[in-house]
């Protein structure tokens, strides 16, 4: 009679049969979705472990700061680097008002009306279409009919358009964090709305902001197709002096010297070296993305 | 003196406030009551038009404060909201400094001078009661005060405009029972000066705080009186019955 009792208590803890089965479906289907995210990252340290070995070795100062000799295979690519800051530098002055504008609009001025589902779709379509598009688009506007011609201006709006999708949504993701608290506070003390956003609202998303704009950065590093028939020399000679020049920029560069260059082998290193320095630069920009956002959500906690 | 002439207000279809008539005199504190939804944060928010920001609302009857109408199309929303201000229910600093938070109301108003300034943020805090836990670190964040300092800030904030009235939504709802004790003891001593409306859920709170007392359901003025009569010996019976807790 006791012995019955304390069995009827007792607790079953030994998996068996269909448990059995089941923690085992449970181990392979960890186990498969482990292997795939290692995969992931493989391939990703492939890549650049592989820039990494074959170009560190033509890394130094001249390489950077000296421009390419040679018929391009030797010297360095301080022209294409100088070319990518300016197209750079230039997009960013064109989009990165207007996105930070645009994102305003749509979350502070009008928030579910139709303009704005207008606005949200076509940046949308914006982001989706191929970069040569832009490019192409870039060269029937900004180049000819506008008559920039191939310069630093025609390339840098064109660039500019291209992340002006990205520079839009962080902006106004980074506006809808902004709790509306700050903004009753701030108009129930007779602010005006536009007091209220330039004192309160982008100031606390200004770091969030900030993030998109880093991305923007890498992105417009990094293409080149926009840049194509906008803004690049095949091999220029001397440095820009005008927003209407042309430039060297480091992707186009890497492209003409892989693949028709004056003599591909002798400046294949050098191809590696322009990689791996392309890749330093948009990899420098994320981390500072992610930098300044770790740093901003561990301030506002 | 604030009076309301039977307001009715709307969220699109649904009738928020309905005919509502009262009086408010200079240097009394009125506080509001009753169950959640019953209207009486929508009406403290039409005396600074905060309701204007929620969109599909419609109102119709007159607010008026010194015997002009709040809702004229002459009156200015900024002018009215300087003279008109408001402590939310939870204590909503802005991520800036203490002294940038008490002086954001006067720089926006656009006060240049920085003695003036570094004067009325001082009278300010210690209006609220703060001055002396805050002054050796004005320049630190907001956010490093606890949350009935966070509050005590936010009234500062809102005296240093200048309003003649205090429109306070549920201050203290937020807070720990000490800090709202200083918040009651910082309301008794500012209707000296200010005009001040409160909304409470906390019945006793009421009745410690406020000279006159509204007791609102489903949108209604069910009654309105001195606070004392109210909880002694309050005219309808709905009244009885929710301060006495059989429902609510």
């Amino acid at each position: 009679m006791e012995q019955s009792k304390e069995n009827e208590f007792s607790l079953q803890l030994k998996a068996s049969g269909y448990r059995l089965r089941t923690r085992m479906t449970q181990q392979v289907a960890f186990w498969t979705i482990r292997l795939l995210g290692f995969v992931v990252v493989g391939i990703l340290v492939w890549i650049q472990g592989f820039i990494i070995v074959n170009g560190a070795g033509v890394l130094s100062w001249d390489f950077l700061t000296q421009a390419p000799t040679e018929g391009m295979t030797s010297g360095g690519i301080f022209p294409a680097i100088v070319g990518t800051l300016c197209l750079v530098v230039g997009s960013m002055v064109f989009a990165f008002p207007l996105g930070v504008m645009a994102g305003i609009y749509m979350n502070e001025y009008t928030k579910d009306h139709w303009t704005v589902r207008l606005i949200r779709v076509v940046t949308n379509n914006l982001s989706g279409i191929p970069s040569i598009v832009f490019g192409l688009f870039g060269m029937a506007l900004f180049v000819n009919t506008l008559g920039f011609g191939d310069s630093i201006i025609a390339g840098s709006l064109t660039l500019g358009l291209l992340v002006l999708p990205i520079v839009i949504r962080t902006t106004e993701e980074a506006l809808k964090a902004v709790p509306d608290s700050y903004r009753s506070g701030s108009v129930a003390l007779g602010a005006s709305k536009l007091q209220t956003i330039f004192r309160v609202i982008l100031p606390s998303a200004f770091p969030n902001i900030i993030t998109g704009l880093i991305l923007a950065i890498g992105r417009v590093s990094g293409e080149t197709a926009p840049i194509l028939f906008t803004a690049v020399a095949y091999f220029l000679p001397k440095l820009p002096t005008s927003i209407f020049d042309q430039v060297m920029a480091l992707p186009y560069h890497l492209y003409v010297i892989a693949t028709s260059g004056t003599d591909i082998e002798a400046s294949r290193p050098i191809a590696y070296g322009t990689a791996l320095v392309l890749i330093i630069i948009v990899l420098a920009m994320n981390l500072l993305a992610s930098f300044i956002r770790k740093r901003v959500s561990r301030k506002q906690r | 003196m604030i009076e309301a002439k039977n307001v009715n207000f709307y969220y699109g279809d649904f009738h928020a406030l309905k005919n509502i008539n009262m009086k408010m005199e200079r240097n009394t504190v009125t506080a509001f009551i009753g169950p959640s939804g019953c209207g009486k944060s929508t009406f403290l928010r039409l005396f600074n038009r905060m309701n204007d920001l929620i969109e599909g609302t419609r109102l119709t009857g007159e607010c008026l404060i010194d015997g002009q109408n709040i809702y004229d199309k002459s009156v200015s929303v900024v002018e009215l909201r300087k003279q008109v201000g408001m402590v939310f229910q939870k204590p909503n600093p802005f991520p800036k400094s203490i002294f940038e938070n008490v002086a954001y109301g006067l720089r926006v108003n656009g006060m240049k001078n920085k003695k003036e300034i570094e004067e009325i943020v001082e009278r300010s805090l210690r209006q609220a009661a703060l001055w002396d836990e805050v002054k050796d670190k004005l320049k630190k964040s907001a956010f490093d005060l606890s949350g009935g300092q966070q509050q005590r800030l936010c009234i500062a904030r809102a005296l240093a405009v200048s309003p003649t009235v205090l429109l306070m939504d549920e201050p203290a709802s937020a807070l720990d029972p000490i800090s709202t004790s200083k918040i009651e003891d910082l309301i008794y001593a500012l209707k000296k000066e200010y005009t001040i409306v409160i909304v409470t859920h906390n019945m006793q709170q009421a009745s410690r705080v406020s000279d006159n007392t509204g007791f609102f359901m489903l949108g209604e003025l069910v009654e309105f009186s001195e606070t004392k009569k109210m909880f002694l010996n309050p005219d309808k019976e709905q009244t009885q019955n929710y301060i006495t807790g059989r429902f609510g």
